[in-house]
């Protein structure tokens, strides 16, 4: 990569323009961002890592517009979204987002087919379609033959797969994954992180990774680190 | 999301708890069969009632001695002797509207035949009591005008009486003894069934009510006067006149109460039924309250399956939920289970009412008004508690919802 990807221009999928944010707990105002610019290019694979309180979950959920910024603005695809309405927001994480969690965060009880399909239902896509999609990203993901089975019958790094597929089959624009490896263990995580590199280097997806360990960090090819709600380095990872 | 998707979301969660959907359900389902069986019921008594009135006989006006304020109906018969036989022969001279009239005595005794006792109802009437009271012979012919006038020692008797007395044997010109008197058995009246309150209709012998006077009774005014009115459009119209005639004949003044009381089966009849109809009601609103405590239960359900599904929730609003779709999931979630609970309450109020009518012998009868009014209350008792921890569920916070363990 001979490309400098902080460049922060209008291209940029994902960009942070004086971003605030501010909790306020029993009335006592809590900083959690204090002031971000950022810029992240399309096709990217970008870690952000910092201590723990130091506003990376906080940031995640703007850019995965679960939440709204106290001051500033974030663009995403060049549309400001921080004013857009809670229905809006829900269509804009539906089609142009794909999360993935600490927890896996999969629906209970439910097929990984099923969940791998839950972002199509909401998208108002037809059942034959939803699930051919959805058997695809499952093979691709090396989970063949446990379409039908639950989470709870699955290990941690298969649960990680059958919501990296969930993430995929919107086909979005970025991936926001919140410490994805941070309930595996360091074989499943390098599993996983491989996963990771090669939907980014083979199918241009962006991804945005937030963890606090140095190896899992050192696969993204720009590392932002975070120290009490401001970017304190932003560097090409060589 | 569109509603068929909503509904199979919503029937999959109940069907992953099935034990709690069948014993949240297990309120509509007790709380609709209840209104449905009741009001059936309510409604079979009713029916039951109506036809035993008007079995009394079409048109038909009763008088009977004593103002209503004197006691003298609730005092039954007898407590006033202010009825005379000329009062019935001149209603049926002077009121153009009456088509028949029959005095009546009434007495209740011991009947002989042979080795046989039956104790009975004894009418003293007139001879066109039969056509008063719609009642067709079925055997011998019924007593005259002339054996009226002669106090003739004739009588007809019931299918009942009959079965008592004659077993197999041919009653008709056989001789029984009334408080023993003998009486020639002239007819057998044709069935009639049960006359409300429990009176076998059957279980009577008529005879002319000259002889029971004269000869049993030693008494020379009646128990009542009935009055077959020429049409049912003329029956308003006869109570008039023979009230006035009436008070004419008994000297009293006006601003003075009859010392009689004309009753009209017609008014009898929407009497009761305004009765029983107040009754369906009333049982139905306290069937509503179990109604009512299904649908806190279903509430209640449904706020902890909010609380326990909030990561669920959280999962499908982070993957595109909008509020609407977590709403109608839930609602959808609700009603499914209240509706399904009320066709099951519908099925068993049915069955059970249908059950009950027939060891209580009441013609029951499933009515879609009330079915479908039962159906609806279900899916309004499914909406209603239902949209409160819908709108809870939708009003979650998604990110606090992800977090939630
Ligand atoms: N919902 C909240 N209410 C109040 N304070 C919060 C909330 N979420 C996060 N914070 C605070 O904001 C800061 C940043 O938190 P977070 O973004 O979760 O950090 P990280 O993910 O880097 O560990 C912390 O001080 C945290 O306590
Ligand atoms: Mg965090």
């Amino acid at each position: 990569m001979s490309q400098d990807t902080r460049q922060d221009n209008k291209d940029s999928v994902v960009r942070a323009v004086h971003l605030k944010k501010t909790y306020f707990l029993d009335g006592v105002a809590v900083p959690a961002l204090k002031e971000v610019n950022l810029g992240i290019a399309k096709g990217s694979f970008v870690s952000i890592t910092g201590a723990s309180g130091s506003g990376k979950t906080t940031f995640m959920n703007i850019l995965g517009c679960l939440d709204k910024p106290t001051e500033g603005s974030y663009y995403l695809e060049g549309t400001d979204v921080s004013s857009l309405t809670p229905d809006r927001l829900a269509d804009i994480r539906n089609e142009r987002i794909g999360f993935i969690f600490q927890n896996f965060n999969l629906l209970a009880r439910t097929s990984a087919m099923e969940n791998v399909e839950l972002p199509l239902v909401y998208a108002g896509v037809a059942r034959h379609e939803r699930q051919k999609k959805a058997r695809e990203l499952l093979e691709m993901m090396g989970l063949k033959g446990f379409e039908q089975h639950f989470p709870q019958q699955l290990s941690g790094g298969q649960q990680q797969r059958v919501a990296i597929a969930r993430a995929l089959v919107n086909s979005p624009s970025i991936i926001l994954a919140d410490e994805p490896t941070g309930n595996l263990d360091s074989k499943t995580s390098y599993e996983i992180m491989a996963i990771l590199t090669r939907l980014n280097e083979q199918m241009g997806v962006t991804i945005i990774l937030v963890t606090h360990e140095h190896d899992i960090a050192g696969y993204a090819q720009r590392i932002i680190t975070f120290r009490d709600g401001l970017v304190v380095s932003d560097t090409v990872n060589k | 999301m569109n509603i068929p998707e909503a509904f199979k979301v919503s029937t999959r969660a109940l069907y992953k708890n099935k034990m709690r959907s069948v014993l949240t359900g297990l309120g509509v389902i007790i709380g609709i069969a209840a209104v449905v069986a009741l009001v059936s019921i309510g409604q079979g008594v009713s029916k039951k009632i109506e036809n035993q009135i008007s079995s009394l006989g079409s048109n038909l006006l009763i008088v009977f001695p004593g103002s209503t304020s004197m006691g003298g109906v609730h005092g039954g018969f007898g407590s006033v002797n202010t009825l005379m036989p000329s009062d019935a022969t001149a209603i049926a001279s002077q009121v153009p509207d009456a088509l028949y009239v029959s005095p009546a005595v009434r007495w209740v005794g011991q009947t002989i035949f042979q080795n046989q006792n039956w104790a009975t109802t004894i009418m003293g009437v007139g001879p066109s009591f039969p056509e008063i009271r719609d009642w067709p012979i079925a055997e011998g012919n019924f007593f005259d005008k002339e054996d009226v006038d002669g106090a003739a020692n004739v009588c007809a008797i019931g299918q009942v009486v009959k079965d008592q007395l004659f077993g197999g044997i041919d009653p008709i010109g056989k001789i029984i003894k009334i408080s023993n008197i003998p009486f020639r058995v002239v007819a057998v009246m044709a069935a009639k069934g049960t006359a409300g309150f429990g009176q076998d209709q059957d279980d009577m012998i008529l005879a002319p009510y000259t002889t029971i006077q004269k000869k049993l009774l030693g008494i020379d005014y009646l128990n009542l006067i009935f009055v077959k009115a020429i049409s049912s459009s003329a029956v308003t119209g006869a109570q008039q006149e023979i009230e006035s005639l009436l008070r004419q004949r008994h000297n009293i003044k006006s601003k003075v109460d009859d010392d009689f009381t004309i009753r009209n089966v017609t008014d009898m009849l929407s009497a009761v039924m305004n009765i029983t109809n107040m009754l369906t009601i009333f049982l139905g609103s306290i069937a509503s309250i179990s109604l009512l405590v299904g649908g806190i239960g279903i509430m209640n359900i449904m706020l902890v399956s909010v609380t326990e599904r909030t990561r669920e929730i959280g999962i499908r609003m982070a993957v595109g939920a909008k509020r609407r779709d977590i709403l109608l999931q839930f609602l959808l979630e609700a009603v499914t289970l209240s509706t399904i609970g009320g066709i099951i309450g519908i099925i068993l109020g049915s069955v059970l009412s249908l059950t009950a009518g027939t060891f209580i012998k009441i013609p029951i009868t499933i009515n879609v008004f009330p079915v479908a009014i039962a159906f609806f209350f279900s899916f309004a008792v499914g909406v209603f508690f239902g949209l409160y921890p819908a709108t809870k569920a939708s009003k979650l916070n998604p990110i606090e919802a992800l977090r939630y363990e």
